[in-house]
């Protein structure tokens, strides 16, 4: 996974990333991987006696997705800050495309860090919105 | 009652590993087995020296529960999350982790007031180094305020 040193400058947009549509099984997975059993996420009829048409995967998983298109940059620096508002929900078979542009460059004293404004959508809407700080070490 | 008189209200730290298992397990879950997150001999090569977690990793770790809020959980809507980082968490090193109500507040919604729980989770080296910091809002529905006593 050898890359090379990230430039980016403001205003620049970054190539999407669609995920593959979202599985009971990946739900399944996440929830043993992370801890949250809320059954909501896992068992329909949970779900439905929560009032929602069916499971619905964790907020969090959808925010760990927004990491995804700075993860081939990692040897290069990390994610300083990852910041997401939740405001719709995801369900089973949707496909959740990530996407956001750069809003922010600054200096540290540890390298450049830079803010997008990030996106994941379900192709109608948007579902989680935010802003992830990734620092490209000086070196 | 309300939960106002929680506010900065803390846990008792409880010592977390970051283990290596759980962090490969969490970083396929997430469908992102980045070779620093699960594969040893390029976590060596790189300029951490050793695997490094995820960036959502710490929302696994328990943080202790503040006296007489139980622990969070079911019962409330995840509206928003930030954490931030002073360095990569490491795969292998010890965490103290504690949770603090940074604040409370209420809104008129349009089914009735809702409340916003703000508490903030807390990752410190053995040192008392803090390696990164999370904050969470809750959203709670009337009913789900009411399911508390509170």
């Amino acid at each position: 996974m050898s890359t090379t040193k990230p430039v980016w400058n403001v205003g620049d947009e970054l190539e999407g990333h669609t995920l593959p549509p979202v599985t009971r099984l990946q739900l399944i997975k996440y929830a043993g991987a992370s801890g949250d059993y809320n059954p909501i996420h896992t068992v329909d009829e949970a779900a439905e006696a929560a009032g929602l048409p069916g499971v619905i995967a964790h907020g969090m998983l959808t925010a760990a997705t927004m990491g995804l298109p700075f993860s081939p940059y990692l040897e290069h620096g990390y994610v300083k800050e990852l910041e997401v508002r939740f405001s719709g929900m995801v369900y089973l078979g949707d496909e959740i495309t990530i996407g956001g542009r750069v809003s922010e460059r600054e200096d540290s004293k540890e390298g450049l860090i830079y803010t997008f404004e990030v996106h994941a959508s379900n192709g109608e809407s948007i579902v989680t919105s935010g802003t992830v700080s990734f620092l490209v070490f000086e070196d | 009652m309300s939960f106002k008189r929680f506010i900065g209200h803390r846990s008792e730290p409880v010592v977390n590993v970051v283990e290596k298992g759980a962090v490969k397990k969490f970083a396929e879950a997430i469908g992102d087995p980045n070779p620093l997150y699960v594969d040893e001999e390029a976590a060596r090569a790189s300029r951490y020296g050793r695997l490094i977690a995820p960036p959502t990793f710490p929302r696994t770790f328990e943080y202790g529960e503040v006296e007489g809020l139980g622990s969070p959980g079911q019962g409330y809507i995840h509206g928003e999350h930030r954490i931030s980082y002073e360095r990569p968490l490491l795969v292998g090193e010890e965490v103290s982790c504690y949770a603090e109500v940074s604040d409370y507040y209420e809104k008129e919604g349009r089914e009735g007031t809702l409340g916003f729980l703000i508490s903030e989770r807390v990752g410190e080296s053995p040192r008392g180094e803090r390696i990164f910091t999370m904050l969470d809002t809750a959203v709670l529905t009337p009913a789900m305020r009411e399911s508390r006593g509170l």
